[in-house]
């Protein structure tokens, strides 16, 4: 304001600091940079297109969750119930075409409905019963685990027809095989970043998370606003649901468990703030890539996949603590 | 000399809350291009009656006028509709958001056409140009409306609330509490800014406790006490300790001398 001592001087360095993004934003390009230097100089086949793309497939399943996780996180709540409600969609699509003989596309279009109702669940007991989504979830988690397994009576269900299968497909790009699901990964973490950032509706998804009274006081319907979240957050489900059906060919009743956790590390790591309101979408993308370079790296390198387990752990404690200590600064 | 219609104006307000009454048939008036301070202490119903206005709670009774029209407000947004505008303590701004964010948080401007219509897209350059020239209206110096709010200071950050509701309001703004967090520099910059958005022409209700800066910026004081207004004084004709000593009780209105009234 004018009667301020003035603001610090403009300097060219102060400039250029104040224009980077913060820490939160290009520690998780620069932990992927890094990582991918290492296995590079580790392993020849690590830096070829085939194996990239056996990457982005191997991350496709947990990538999607993450968008729809990093919607709830971004509202600060949690989605414990992701992996599940997946699985569950899974069995509705699979039994519904092999069991049924329901047309796929209609069976597709049930399971993502099952999804997306669980996510209004969620939402609405975060809405209206005003529970924490931690507790909400981990119930919801539990109800959608235990329908899925009386539903498919624990069984696997096989022998897909092809329209379920079609994202698990690859094309030629090059002389590199690409699937379709990953293409379709892609271009949703794509809309999902061009929306938040630049429609009014992607922003109240920021000013929820940052300050949900003042979002409500400024003549946002922030219920209504809540609950579509967690609803489209269960559609998004749903169709990881399909991924994974492509990617595996069954129908498998107990999927989803490590997905679970899975897709909260891919948000952590890519430097979303589990407080809400702060991150990009797109860093979500390269926290579950990192996790998928890891893995792959480490395998190629031969080394046991309990060392991979360990890593990721040490890695999403690094994640938090620096955005914990990046909040303390400001 | 006629007195101007009042731009918002009460009578007999009554709000219970179960055994309790919080306003007791309050009345209210605000003049056109004045700041109104409204004090009173703890339980005097001074936030009922500030909430009653700005439309976030319904009265049980009573009447409140704007510009001379009677209106009912169904909720803050519908007040803010009717252009009232309200900055209330702490709970103003997104931080982590930009400051030309903050600005139009709920208002965004969209791009014409269908792009802003259907698919909801804003039009960040036009927001920017507008929120850049409206805070050099007001005066004030933030250098980059793109910067997190989280990055002002506490007075800065009040600054960025009260250009919003200045901004947008067509008949009042409400400041609850706007200087109370600030040191002396930073509160002196806010009331220096609230006389500008007077000046612009917007009558100003400011609830304070902190009674230098009410002397030293309001036009008249309103002062509540158990559910009611006990008197509106003239802060160029009475004392601090006499102000004081109203409304906690010590003297009765009546005591005042005449000129003390306002």
């Amino acid at each position: 304001m004018s009667s301020t001592p003035a603001a610090p001087a403009r300097t060219p360095l102060r400039d250029m600091l104040e224009g980077m993004p913060p820490l939160a934003t290009l520690g998780p390009v620069i932990a992927l940079t890094i990582a991918c230097a290492f296995f590079a100089s580790q392993s020849d086949r690590f830096l070829t297109g085939q194996n990239f793309s056996l990457i982005l497939q191997q991350v496709m399943v947990v990538g999607v969750l993450a968008i729809g996780q990093t919607l709830v996180i971004l509202t600060a709540g949690i989605d414990l119930s992701c992996g599940m409600v997946m699985a569950l969609g899974t069995i509705v699509m699979t039994k519904f075409t092999v069991d049924y003989g329901i047309n796929a596309y209609l069976a597709i279009f049930c399971g993502l409905a099952v999804c997306a109702a669980f996510g209004f669940l969620n939402g609405a007991l975060v809405t209206y019963v005003k529970l924490p989504p931690f507790i909400v979830t981990l119930g919801t988690l539990n109800i959608a685990f235990a329908i899925t397994q009386i539903y498919s009576g624990s069984q696997t269900i096989s022998g897909l027809p092809a329209a379920l299968e079609f994202f698990g497909s690859t094309f030629k790009l090059g002389q590199t095989a690409v699937s379709y699901g990953t293409v379709l990964m892609l271009a949703m973490f794509l809309v999902t970043w061009y929306v938040l950032r630049e429609t009014a509706p992607g922003r109240h998804v920021y000013a929820l998370g940052n300050n949900p009274e003042a979002t409500r006081l400024m003549g946002i319907k922030t219920n209504r606003q809540l609950i579509a979240i967690y609803t489209l957050a269960g559609f998004i489900y749903g169709i990881a649901g399909l991924l994974l059906v492509a990617r595996t060919g069954v129908g498998d009743p107990n999927a989803g468990q490590t997905d679970n956790l899975d897709s909260i590390t891919a948000v952590v790591l890519g430097g979303i703030s589990l407080f809400g309101g702060r991150g990009i979408i797109l860093g979500a993308l390269i926290g579950a890539v990192i996790v998928g370079v890891f893995r792959n790296g480490l395998t190629l390198m031969g080394v046991a996949s309990v060392y991979q387990i360990l890593i990721t752990g040490i890695l999403v404690i690094v994640a938090v603590a620096t955005d914990q200590l990046s909040r303390r600064k400001g | 000399m006629s007195t101007p219609t009042p731009v918002l104006q009460a009578r007999g307000l009554v709000k219970r809350y179960g055994q309790v009454t919080a306003l007791d048939g309050a009345d209210f008036d605000l003049l056109p291009g004045e700041i109104l301070a409204v004090i009173g202490d703890n339980g005097a119903g001074k936030s009922t009656l500030i909430k009653a206005l700005s439309g976030a709670l319904i009265p049980d009774e009573g009447e409140i006028k704007l510009d001379g029209k009677p209106v009912k407000f169904d909720g803050p947004s519908d007040a803010r509709r009717q252009g009232i505008e309200t900055v209330y303590q702490d709970l103003a701004v997104a931080p982590a958001m930009s400051i030309a964010e903050n600005l139009f948080l709920g208002r965004e401007i969209r791009k014409p056409g269908v792009l802003g219509s259907l698919f909801r897209l804003l039009d960040k350059k036009k927001m920017m140009a507008e929120a850049v020239a409206h805070m050099q209206d007001l005066k004030i110096g933030i250098r980059s409306m793109k910067q997190a709010v989280e990055t002002l200071s506490g007075g800065q950050r009040q600054g960025v609330a009260v250009a919003r509701s200045a901004a947008f309001a067509r008949h009042v703004v409400i400041l609850d509490e706007p200087t109370a967090a600030l040191g002396v520099k930073e509160g002196n910059m806010v009331l220096d800014l609230i006389r500008r958005v007077r000046d612009k022409g917007l009558p100003v209700i400011l609830i304070s406790h902190n009674m230098p800066h009410v002397f030293e910026i309001a036009d008249r004081i309103h002062i509540a006490r158990l559910g009611k207004r006990a008197v509106v004084v003239n802060p160029k004709k009475i004392s601090m300790s006499d102000t004081v000593a109203v409304m906690t009780g010590a003297k009765r209105p009546d005591e005042l001398p005449a000129e003390a009234l306002a």
